[in-house]
């Protein structure tokens, strides 16, 4: 096995949010005792419904956010003795949407060139010289590079947030829903993009999406995310095959392949979605699951690994 | 028996700086009681404001014109503002694609679920309740009567949008247009309210367009489908002949596009459109498709590509097809 590049070590994030002037304050565990570990070169999904706690956890891993108890390690170093500069050279983000995280009113290459001149690398020629080579990494085009967000389309904005966030050559990328703000024929070039840059650049992914169909077709595993519990983790052939957990097993139905002769899937969820201020007793998934017990009404579920799967989940599909 | 709505010859232009944006040009569909037609499309391609056009609700510079124009015994294009304050929201309504934007945040859900039924009914304030109870009821919200005084930053996306579906149907449509009705919400909620949206269709037999860009939702819900790319309708059949045999170069390739579990291989390079779709401003000739179609040849860029019929409610433009 490779090495562990990045390990994620039980982590919380309690989020406290003010009752009210007499009422006393609530907490809301928005990732709740997450642990994984990101093999250097493999490609994590990581998938839920809003609200599940995938975008916090990708907040801590960046440093935006501190978790309230739990550590991270880059290559063993605990992530806190690392100072935010150092960290910010291995672990880059790229955010769901281009629109909203290009700043409007500086130029293409300012854009892409400004984490070297944060960083003080390279003198102003040597910049120059990486950012168009970047550039062309991407599939930009070098005329571009004067232009502002505003002048380029869905796709060449995404290319620019890809190579922001590739010029500091960071080991780990984390793709906060890379491709869900554009359009499909779009989607399809910035996902080719994503496969050849990992393998071109030596890359480790952590890929954040809603979309099932954009993670089995890029990732090496899974971990399904729950009120800020991964309920279940596997390899993504074997998850895709064979889901353990019933939650697992809805997300898969809900996916909507182009394929006229199936209809509409039932995914057996109900509606309600929890509050995650007053989580569900026992496995909060109970009051969605179709296989809910007594059982699962008091008691937790603790994680249960066999192999390289986890779930958890007292009644996993067979 | 003649549809619920005709369109033939839609074109809608735009005032822009650089002259006049040419954004829909002859688009014809119809759409029958009980019947879905999806128009399909990627960005910019001119869905949206063919659906806004059919509620008069385009940008006040914006120029419409269309052969026929009509909906059930109306001809829309001769309706003036106020007959048609009368038609909206009562024989058609529509849902938007952000159920978060598209609620006023300063009014109550039952206010603005009643406001519907009492502008254009003689209706009491209580039987206005009432319906508004009921329609909570019928899109699947528990303690519908509570509902009714909240606002909607109290409620959730998946919430919002059963508050949307159920305004639009307050006055009891004939044809309902939902503008990405999903787009917003999580998977899971996706499917519930696409079945939701589909059983109340047959249930009160409305007819719907459903705008969209997800091949997949298309798929699983629409009778007829029409792609539109750069504001023309390229392709139009029933939703299985399609799905199964496209006939457009564009169609081919947006199914292409998709990754689809169990079908296209894990990390494998997906294929895609390359170029970008052009300005339609001025004067346009031959295919709006042909920078990035991958069999194009000489004659795609002379003259007007005609729309030819292949079959029942099967069309296409394109040169290529033979019949």
């Amino acid at each position: 096995m490779s090495e562990d590049l990045l390990e994620i070590d039980d982590i919380y994030k309690i989020y406290m949010l003010s009752g009210g002037v007499l009422q006393s304050k609530r907490s809301l565990k928005a990732v709740d005792g997450v642990s994984f570990t990101v093999a250097k070169g493999s490609v994590l999904g990581l998938v839920g419904e809003s609200g599940c706690g995938k975008s916090t956890l990708a907040k801590i891993i960046l440093g935006l956010e501190s978790p309230t108890r739990g550590e991270i390690r880059l290559s063993g170093q605990p992530i806190t003795s690392i100072s935010q500069r150092r960290r910010a050279r291995r672990i880059q983000p790229i955010f769901q949407d281009p629109y909203a995280s290009l700043n409007p009113r500086k130029t293409i290459y300012q854009i892409i060139g400004l984490p070297l001149s944060v960083h003080g690398i390279g003198t102003a020629k040597e910049q120059e010289k990486k950012v168009v080579e970047m550039m062309a990494v991407v599939g930009l085009p070098r005329r571009v590079r004067y232009n502002y967000p505003s002048q380029l389309s869905g796709g060449q904005r995404q290319r620019v947030a890809i190579a922001r966030a590739l010029i500091m050559r960071p080991e780990i990328v984390i793709c906060d829903e890379p491709t869900s703000a554009l359009d499909v024929s779009v989607q399809s070039q910035i996902l080719n993009l994503l496969i050849d840059l990992r393998r071109e650049l030596d890359l480790t992914y952590i890929v954040i999406s809603h979309d099932l169909a954009v993670v089995e077709h890029l990732v090496s595993e899974v971990a399904v995310m729950y009120l800020g519990r991964i309920v279940e983790q596997a390899p993504t052939a074997d998850l895709f095959e064979k889901p353990l957990h019933p939650y697992t097993t809805a997300l898969l139905t809900s996916v909507l392949t182009p394929d006229p002769e199936l209809g509409l899937p039932e995914t057996h969820l109900g509606i309600t979605y929890p509050n995650p201020i007053d989580p569900p007793s026992g496995c909060t998934f109970h009051p969605r699951c179709p296989k809910a017990t007594e059982r699962c009404k008091v008691e937790i579920p603790q994680p249960t690994i066999k192999g390289d799967r986890l779930v958890e989940c007292h009644f996993p599909n067979e | 028996m003649s549809k619920l709505l005709e369109v033939n010859d839609l074109s809608i232009d735009l005032p822009v700086p650089a002259g006049t944006l040419r954004a829909v040009r002859n688009v014809s569909f119809a759409v029958d009681k009980g019947e879905t037609l999806a128009l399909v499309g990627e960005s910019g391609c001119g869905k949206s404001l063919t659906a806004l056009s059919l509620m008069d609700l385009l940008p006040r510079a914006a120029k419409r014109r269309a052969r026929i124009f009509r909906f059930d015994d109306l001809d829309l294009m001769a309706l003036g503002e106020r007959k048609m304050t009368d038609i909206r929201g009562r024989r058609m309504s529509m849902i938007f694609q952000e159920p978060m934007t598209s609620l006023n945040p300063c009014y109550t859900i039952g206010n603005q679920l009643e406001e519907a039924l009492l502008r254009h009914q003689t209706v009491s304030r209580k039987q206005a309740r009432e319906r508004a109870v009921f329609l909570l009821d019928k899109v699947g919200i528990t303690a519908a009567g509570s509902r009714l005084k909240q606002y909607p930053h109290q409620l959730s996306g998946g919430l919002r949008q059963r508050i949307m579906i159920s305004m639009a149907l307050m006055c009891g449509p004939s044809l309902i247009i939902a503008d990405e009705p999903t787009t917003a919400l999580d998977v899971t909620i996706q499917a519930q309210i696409l079945a939701l949206l589909s059983s109340l269709q047959d249930e009160f037999e409305m007819g719907m367009i459903m705008i969209t860009h997800d091949l997949g939702v298309v798929s699983r819900v629409a009778d007829q489908v029409a792609v539109m790319y750069c504001g023309e309708i390229i392709e139009t059949g029933s939703t299985k002949a399609l799905f199964a045999d496209p006939l457009h170069p564009y169609t081919k390739g947006l199914l292409d596009c998709i990754p689809v579990p169990g079908r296209t291989r894990r990390g494998a390079h997906l294929s895609s459109i390359p170029g970008t779709v052009p300005t339609p401003i001025g004067e346009l000739t031959g295919c709006v498709f042909r920078n990035r179609c991958p069999e194009v040849t000489a004659a795609c860029s002379e003259g007007l590509i005609e729309t030819r019929n292949f079959g029942e409610n099967r069309s296409c433009r394109c040169l290529l097809m033979q019949v």
